[in-house]
């Protein structure tokens, strides 16, 4: 079942183009790897579908579960089961992880008209995601990203993909700055919590090493703000041997 | 970007919460101000003929003062005979229990969510953390509870008027020793015109067994407010004042011109908060209240401590400079603030740490946080006498901004004449970034919750020195005064 549907996107951002007619289609049950360059627009396809502000769309649609994503706010987006893992995730001091995640996720609840989660159950299933990925209990009263480390920040973003649990997860160069182990937890955790049937994600990243752990149902190539190539697991292989000039060309 | 900003403006205009005005017949006194006002409101209160002599003569000093202009702010002119100085509700016998408050304003209570409904504290519940509530409405106490249990631990709690007719001599050696009669333009009006306010005294070695609270009101169309309150912890006592008001909606600016006085004896310790939200104007400037605040704290006795911590997001006209004189050798100031200005409001606010002690220390923490095209304005002084040896002050500011129209000054005055003082100051400005509310919206919050959760960890430092029963209310308001402040 089509859970994404991308047709003929076209993105700028201060009047510059940098998708130009991006087409793409995820299925339930699939994980799709974006791979390319730098500068190909491949955080941009993250933003746009999250609804960054800025991001303007100029041509083409995004139906998600078969509604206009586009036409909703990035809350919304959230709420309809959209998850934007950040490359750079913020740090807001002041505010802890605990009642970040709570907040958020119950005001998601309430959009669906599902009930709010109490802190006792909330704390229940955020500690059963820390410890899942290995992050310190502690972590989750501290301030959100406040004095993380690199490493860090990325696994409480898996944290809180575990905790909101959504359908569909973009992860924005999740791979970056983790060690081996850190990426092994990663990984882990991204199998443990969208591979599903009924879920989806798509994995944005420059190199294929996190396509070690995740392993991707299909690669599609990135360039120029569009899709250039697609395959299956193996053009990641072939891109990491043979370079993106050669076979995004 | 643009549909936000055209939510923004739609939820800017939305109209203040809890501005809603109650139909109680007032008893006031004739419009204007001269001595007769004076006189009026003095035998109104049955008032000795030492407390008339006092007001009189706070009055005719307060007719040899100009209004003070070194804040910055645009304050229009204030037509003092154009306002009524007195208004009670009309309700003669005192009551025994606040079951027999005039049911208007326990409904008025009600909808502003204040704990004088907790019926659990007021039936006396075991269990149940005890706030005493010395209900201010309008000008008169209408209700005191938990006087008796709080007689039992020797701590006074009354209203002013009560106060000065029961226990004048304590008042007496009190009132005006903080805020001299001559202090200020609106200390000196307040001085002859108060019309009520609250009156604790803890005795020594007691630790007051209950926070103590009290909710001012305004209420009555162009009815100045000119409360009076005076806390004295004798020696070694220790007590918690909340202090926390809203005003219903009005067309007409009020102006309100408070006097605070806090004694501290040796080893006494009192700790003042306040959440402020008086109406704050419609999104053009137009009503709101004036708020002419002169609060001050005399740390008298060694080991003292005076910590003020306040939450300002209402009112058109904030002047407010809740301050301490560490007169004692080792006395502690503390003053920590967020003051919020959205829309057209104006605030010139901060404190003042003046060290006589030796080895007296002060902490300073301001957050500021601007939207709309507000002016919010940080002024503090710390002043170190010649003959304090060993004075520590630390000072931090911070000035959160929300829209590019709004404006954030810190003006820090410090004097120090003694060079054993390690005086510390920091001072940040910033914006909020974008990157914070759309990682929070991508989350699920939607754009005036995650500027409220943001703005609340801004100001969080402050936040959780409140006591508890007031930090959930302040992060409430905090959200609320900055509904759609953000595009």
């Amino acid at each position: 079942m089509t859970m994404l549907t991308i047709d003929n996107l076209h993105a700028e951002i201060d009047g510059k183009p940098i998708l130009k007619g991006l087409t793409l289609q995820v299925n339930a049950g699939e994980i799709h790897a974006i791979m390319g360059p730098n500068g190909a627009g491949k955080s941009t396809l993250g933003y746009v579908l999250g609804g960054r502000p800025g991001y303007e769309v100029t041509e083409g649609s995004v139906t998600f579960d078969g509604e206009d994503l586009l036409d909703k706010e990035p809350h919304e987006r959230a709420a309809a089961g959209v998850f934007l893992g950040f490359q750079y995730p913020v740090e807001i001091p002041g505010v802890s992880n605990v009642q970040f995640l709570r907040e958020s996720l119950n005001a998601q609840r309430a959009v669906r008209g599902e009930k709010p989660l109490s802190g006792a159950e909330f704390l229940k299933v955020a500690r059963a995601q820390a410890d899942a990925l290995g992050l310190q209990q502690d972590m989750l009263k501290r301030p959100v990203n406040v004095g993380f480390s690199g490493g860090e920040k990325k696994r409480n973003e898996m944290v809180q993909m575990g905790i909101i649990d959504p359908k569909f997860a973009i992860l924005d160069e999740t791979d970056s700055g983790l060690d081996i182990d850190a990426l092994r937890v990663v990984g882990d955790g991204i199998n443990r919590i969208m591979r599903r049937p009924d879920k989806a994600v798509l994995l944005i990243t420059h190199y294929q090493r996190l396509l070690d752990y995740v392993r991707p149902d299909r690669v599609h190539v990135l360039a120029d703000g569009r899709i250039t190539r697609s395959g299956g697991a193996e053009l990641a292989h072939q891109l990491e041997r043979e370079g993106y000039a050669e076979v995004a060309a | 970007m643009a549909t936000k900003n055209a939510e923004a403006h739609a939820a800017v205009a939305k109209k203040y919460e809890w501005g809603f005005a109650t139909d109680i017949e007032q008893d006031f006194a004739p419009k204007g101000l001269s001595e007769d006002t004076v006189r009026y409101i003095s035998a109104k209160k049955n008032e000795p003929e030492w407390m008339l002599d006092w007001r009189l003569k706070a009055f005719r000093l307060w007719q040899t003062m100009q209004a003070p202009d070194w804040a910055k702010l645009n304050v229009p002119p204030i037509d003092y005979q154009d306002a009524y100085y007195y208004a009670e509700p009309k309700q003669k016998k005192t009551i025994a229990s606040l079951d027999e408050l005039d049911p208007e304003i326990r409904r008025t209570y009600e909808k502003l969510g204040i704990p004088i409904k907790e019926q659990e504290v007021l039936a006396g519940v075991e269990g149940a953390r005890k706030v005493a509530v010395d209900a201010v409405f309008d000008s008169v106490s209408v209700a005191t509870t938990f006087r008796e249990e709080l007689k039992a631990a020797g701590v006074i709690f009354l209203s002013i008027s009560e106060a000065i007719r029961e226990y004048p001599d304590l008042v007496r050696k009190w009132l005006g020793k903080v805020v001299p009669q001559r202090d200020n333009y609106f200390a000196t009006l307040n001085s002859a015109v108060f019309s009520d306010g609250t009156f604790v005294y803890v005795p020594e070695g007691v630790r007051c067994p209950m926070e103590l609270s009290t909710y001012f009101r305004i209420n009555a169309e162009n009815t100045g407010q000119f409360e009076r309150t005076l806390i004295v912890a004798d020696k070694g006592a220790y007590v918690s004042y909340l202090e926390g008001c809203t005003a219903p909606m009005r067309d007409e600016n009020q102006l309100h011109a408070a006097v605070v006085e806090l004694v501290a004896l040796d080893d006494a310790e009192i700790k003042y908060s306040t959440v402020q939200n008086w109406y704050p104007g419609d999104e053009n400037g137009i009503g709101g209240i004036y708020n002419f605040v002169t609060k001050r704290a005399l740390c008298q006795g060694r080991n003292s401590k005076v910590s003020w911590t306040q939450v300002e997001t209402g009112s058109a006209i904030t002047w407010k400079y809740p301050s301490c004189v560490l007169a004692g050798e080792n006395s502690v100031g503390e003053f920590y603030s967020v003051a919020v200005t959205n829309n057209r409001q104006q605030a010139d606010t901060g404190t003042k740490m003046i060290h006589l002690g030796k080895g007296s220390r002060s902490t300073i923490v301001s957050k500021g946080i601007s939207a709309g095209r507000s002016d919010n304005t940080y002024r503090g002084l710390v002043r170190v006498a010649p003959t304090a040896e060993g004075v520590r002050n630390f000072t931090q500011c911070d000035s959160l901004l929300l829209s590019d129209q709004c404006g954030a000054h810190t003006v820090p005055y410090i004097e120090v004449r003694n060079p054993s003082a390690q005086i510390e100051h920091e001072a940040t400005t910033s914006k909020i970034s974008e990157d914070q509310l759309f990682y929070a919206m991508s989350r699920g919050l939607d754009a005036e919750a995650a500027v409220a959760l943001i703005v609340n960890g801004f100001a969080r430092e402050v936040l959780q020195q409140l006591p508890m029963e007031f930090a959930v209310e302040a992060q409430k308001l905090l959200g609320i005064s900055l509904e759609g402040s953000v595009g």
